[in-house]
């Protein structure tokens, strides 16, 4: 059995008096696909957030890829990481995110190559290269040459995740990515992800409201409720028969809004 | 019947020198706009603190003090400068106060979201800085440069008063020669219009460059 990949340890988060997550700890293994679901404010986001460095974290420890992300080891003990050390773990985690937050001022393969050359120093040729295999695999390399704005949302979404993909993670993270999107191009959007988890053996944590996505996409769902997992299974045991009562009022409120499941 | 070319030489002359302090009073002032913008927004607190004192005591303090005090006081601390030396620092550091506060106003703009975007692809703060948030904040601030390089145009007349012959100067010069005061105040109306127009037009023009793709539309 292989090590966890993502080892969150009793981990809190404060917003001045709120705590959003109180003495979390969850595991991922490597390559596999976790959904998480949950009410608006039950920590699931600020989860990726703090995977992704964007937020601190008040207690507790989380270990990356076999390395601490938060602390460093000096002189023996273990020490508040550096910016330095935060560079570093970056490198093993991507993101995409739920209003795409592409550079509007670069175009669509510029967006791709602008990381990879300044992060990896990879040469632009190199980096164009990679570049469009990424974006012939989201379906978009006829729009390498256009502006951000001239694209759907679905499509601005499809290169915010060849541009995450570019730099080679081992983690991606994505949150909420359809959520901004048009129903009509959520669809697209999905295809992308589902084709990713085919094809790489990524390991991928997904925040959504997508039910059917998830439950086909995760190998594993957690039921966030207040910033504590409320309950965790199987799609199938989760969306089928959750044994919490919380779960099941979630569900039941999120079928009747429209989604299906 | 006064012959007017030679006295409208004289003010030429003076545009002369009114057009290298506007030109080297704006280079300075942009390169301590930028320095003292981006100053206020450093992790450090001591560049924070240096960078708001500079902004707040040049943003309140008179231009004509501080053109004395580089011109006359400084001096007396072993610094001595040409009147047009002193002249483009007053106006540089001046009118860069004010263009600090701009460089760090659009700087401020450009949203959360595209700084954690950087972050999840791993920029350094200087790279997100140079490669993200300046060219997208750049068209932000054009406009106000150009107001702002339109007031040190104006403002150039003040080192009249260290005896550096400006276009204003000049003006005052043939008017006591010739006892005409039309004559050399409409020339000098028009010409300082002229420049500021070329300013107006000048700054259009970088605009348009610059945003060029942006189109104003959130991403």
């Amino acid at each position: 059995m292989s090590q966890p990949i993502i080892r969150i340890d009793n981990i809190v988060k404060r917003y001045g008096p709120l705590t959003v997550l109180d003495g979390l700890s969850m595991e991922v293994m490597p390559g596999e696909k976790l959904a998480l679901i949950g009410p608006s404010g039950s920590g699931k986001t600020t989860i990726l957030r703090i995977l992704m460095t964007l937020e601190t974290i008040s207690d507790g420890f989380i270990q990356v890829d076999g390395e601490q992300l938060y602390h460093m080891k000096k002189a023996g003990s273990l020490v508040a990481a550096d910016e330095r050390h935060l560079h570093k773990m970056r490198e093993k985690i991507g993101m995409v995110f739920q209003h795409f937050n592409l550079f509007p001022h670069k175009c669509v393969l510029d967006n791709v190559t602008l990381a990879p050359m300044l992060t990896k120093g990879m040469a632009r040729a190199a980096a164009e290269k990679r570049a469009m295999e990424l974006l012939d695999m989201v379906g978009l390399a006829d729009k390498a040459k256009s502006m951000p704005a001239q694209l759907s949302g679905g499509q601005k979404q499809r290169v915010a995740i060849a541009r995450a993909l570019a730099l080679s993670p081992k983690i991606m993270l994505f949150d909420e990515v359809t959520s901004a999107l048009d129903p009509e191009l959520v669809e697209e959007v999905l295809n992308v992800m589902r084709k990713l988890a085919a094809e790489t053996d990524m390991t991928m944590l997904l925040v959504t409201h997508e039910m059917g996505f998830a439950h086909d996409f995760a190998d594993r769902v957690l039921f966030f409720d207040r910033g504590k997992i409320v309950e965790e299974g199987k799609p199938e045991d989760i969306f089928r028969h959750p044994k919490q009562e919380r779960t099941q009022t979630f569900l039941r409120k999120i079928i009747a809004a429209g989604h299906r499941v | 019947m006064i012959d007017w070319s030679g006295y409208i030489g004289l003010i030429l002359q003076g545009a002369w020198v009114t057009v290298q302090l506007t030109l080297m009073g704006s280079a300075l002032a942009v390169v301590v706009a930028f320095a003292a913008g981006l100053g206020r927004l450093s992790r450090f607190m001591a560049v924070r603190a240096l960078a708001t004192t500079y902004i707040e005591f040049f943003r309140g303090t008179s231009i004509f003090v501080q053109l004395f005090w580089v011109y006359f006081v400084l001096p007396f601390a072993g610094i001595t400068l040409t009147p047009l030396q002193a002249g483009v620092l007053a106006l540089g550091l001046n009118v860069g106060a004010y263009g600090a506060e701009v460089v760090r106003g659009a700087v401020k703009a450009i949203g959360r979201e595209q700084r954690e975007a950087c972050i999840a692809l791993n920029l350094t703060r200087f790279q997100a800085m140079r490669h993200i948030v300046l060219p997208q904040a750049l068209p932000l601030m054009l406009p106000t440069f150009g107001n702002n390089a339109i007031e040190l145009l104006k403002g150039t007349a003040v080192v009249s008063l260290i005896s550096l012959s400006d276009m204003t100067f000049q003006a005052q010069v043939v008017r006591a020669q010739t006892g005409s005061t039309l004559i050399p105040f409409a020339t000098i109306l028009l010409l300082y219009f002229v420049m500021a127009w070329l300013i107006s037009f000048g700054m259009r023009w970088l605009e348009r460059r610059v945003s060029r793709g942006l189109d104003g539309v959130r991403v």
